[in-house]
């Protein structure tokens, strides 16, 4: 190693700690206000208390909010899990053209401009004489799921060794069994990482919802930045405390079973 | 087996209707076909019409004759392209020392990485508007060190928002470098060394072309995010500093004025669709040299 690429390796952890430190910046601010005893965002908090988590049950709405987020994420990532690997099946293994370009093509929501989507969606249910705004909602939301579900599972079938199925059968499993037993626990860690961006990225979303709820339905990001502009008191904080710490025990679980690494890929 | 024989001999466009790969792949495709692609051609297609449906492109004249729709598209490119600057300068290097990590380090890296991907995009620009503030943590850090004598205004600037969707957006900028610096053999930049290469050729001319894939993916993903995003802005710099996405907004939501909010919908529409096109294109060319 020269000298050149000594300084090299420092300057790359330089930039690294300094990564971690503004990655994680947001996180930590969020979860020191939510212990503050103040009604403003000062830093550092002047005492600390836990009265936001109480009002967290009192604030109207709050919680139908986030039992309907839970409710679409869940849903709209396991409808998402069955035809989304159903679909990275059928465009890696089957014969026909332009595979490539619906490979491109099934994970391009992931960029679109969410109000866009939800505009177009908007105007397309109202075509369709669909105005049920939960409806609207999973349908939606489902658009949302499925590119990670099929980016993941797309990837990981391509490195997926077709021959064991061929070997299970040959050794007198039924092609259902063998698909079962061989192919679905080696895409288990494919499953788990997808389902959990997929459910992530719907209970985030924010800009193709606010076209599709009503007074009724609101999902939780809404109702969040409704709050924020109406009465901006740490609550807010005390909520995203506990899905920080909902995410954070999710992803210990999934390193454990899956490794941070390959969840990545 | 014997239905396999059976499609083998079957005529070519028998054999099409029988794949069951294809039987397969209907229910998802078709779903993004008519409930992703559809609607989006339709809004396009909408944007073309005048008010008796006939063909037009009055609105696009319209709407980029006023000098102010210009200055928000262009701060709308200008922001976009800055955080993903700031995300390519950041991310460059800290896959490189993620690659090179071990153990406790590489894992507390990587759950720094997809942590926050798990908390909301609205707390996180929250947060921003507080670290932020005239009265925050950046301000006070700033008159302690004696940088500045009393605070500044950083909120409400575009620098406020340049660091906070940057923040946002930065893991997935990471993430697809990594996936690309990880399998670079390390025996590759010690032979060029051999060879007589300097640090420098090295980095050049070695390493960066091979990073190619994931930078030019990073950059894409994150330049389409950054380009449309809505919740950030509208909480870090609020009615000032308008952009795309909140003209759309504003003028779905508070004015009514569909013709007005589906011309910028198409421009939006049409800039992201030319980013996953090239992209992907590139992404093609830069792989198929590699080979």
């Amino acid at each position: 190693m020269t000298r050149t690429d000594r300084v090299a390796v420092v300057l790359c952890w330089l930039f690294a700690a300094l990564v971690v430190v503004y990655l994680l910046t947001p996180l930590v601010v969020t979860v020191i206000v939510s212990f503050t005893s103040s009604t403003v965002y000062t830093l550092p908090p002047p005492d600390w208390s836990l009265k936001w988590y109480e009002r967290l049950g009192r604030k109207s709405g709050l919680m139908d909010s986030l039992v309907l987020s839970l409710n679409l994420a869940f849903l709209s990532t396991v409808i998402a899990l069955i035809i989304g690997t159903a679909a990275a099946l059928g465009v890696q293994k089957g014969r026909f053209p332009g595979r490539e370009a619906i490979a491109t093509f099934v994970v391009s929501p992931l960029m679109m401009p969410g109000l866009v989507v939800g505009v177009a969606l908007l105007q397309f249910f109202r075509e369709m004489g669909l105005r049920d705004a939960y409806w609207s909602l999973l349908l939606a939301h489902i658009i949302i799921t499925l590119p990670y579900v099929m980016r993941t599972l797309l990837a990981s079938l391509q490195q997926f060794d077709f021959s064991l199925i061929d070997a299970a059968r040959t050794l007198g499993m039924p092609y259902p069994t063998a698909i079962l037993r061989v192919m679905v626990p080696n895409l288990a860690p494919a499953f788990l990482t997808a389902g959990l961006f997929a459910f992530l990225a719907s209970m985030d979303n924010y800009p193709i919802s606010i076209f599709l709820t009503d007074a009724r339905n609101k999902t939780l990001p809404i109702r969040m930045l409704q709050y924020l502009e109406e009465t901006p008191d740490p609550t807010i904080a005390a909520i995203s405390s506990g899905l920080i710490l909902m995410a954070l025990i999710a992803l210990m679980v999934s390193a454990r079973t899956v490794g941070l690494n390959r969840m990545i890929q | 087996m014997s239905a396999a024989t059976e499609a083998a001999q079957a005529p070519p466009e028998m054999r099409w209707r029988v794949d069951p790969f294809v039987l397969l792949a209907a229910p998802g495709l078709l779903y993004l076909a008519i409930l992703f692609a559809l609607p989006l051609a339709l809004l396009l297609l909408q944007s073309f019409r005048d008010a008796d449906g006939h063909f037009s492109i009055a609105g696009y004249i319209e709407f980029f004759s006023d000098p102010i729709n210009l200055a928000v598209t262009w701060r709308t490119f200008r922001v976009a392209a800055l955080s993903t600057l700031l995300c390519l300068v950041l991310a460059y290097p800290t896959a490189f020392a993620l690659a090179r990590a071990r153990g406790f380090v590489q894992s507390f890296i990587l759950v720094a990485m997809i942590l926050p991907l798990s908390v909301g995009v609205i707390v996180k620009a929250f947060s921003w508007s507080i670290v932020l503030r005239s009265d925050g943590i950046v301000n006070s850090a700033l008159v302690f060190l004696g940088i500045v004598d009393q605070p500044i205004r950083l909120l409400f600037t575009e620098t406020a928002l340049i660091v906070g969707s940057a923040n946002v957006f930065l893991p997935f900028m990471v993430l697809p470098i990594y996936a690309v610096v990880r399998q670079i053999d390390p025996s590759l930049s010690a032979a060029a060394a051999t060879l007589g290469a300097g640090p420098f050729f090295r980095f050049f001319r070695v390493i960066v072309p091979l990073t190619l894939p994931g930078v030019i993916a990073g950059v894409a993903f994150v330049f389409s995010l950054a380009i449309s995003m809505y919740v950030i802005p509208s909480l870090i710099v609020g009615e000032r500093h308008a952009t795309l996405s909140m003209l759309i907004a504003r003028s779905y939501l508070f004015f009514r004025d569909a013709q007005l909010g589906s011309t910028i919908s198409a421009i939006l529409l049409l800039i992201a669709i030319a980013v996953v096109l090239g992209s992907s294109l590139l992404l093609r060319r830069v792989e198929g040299t590699r080979v």
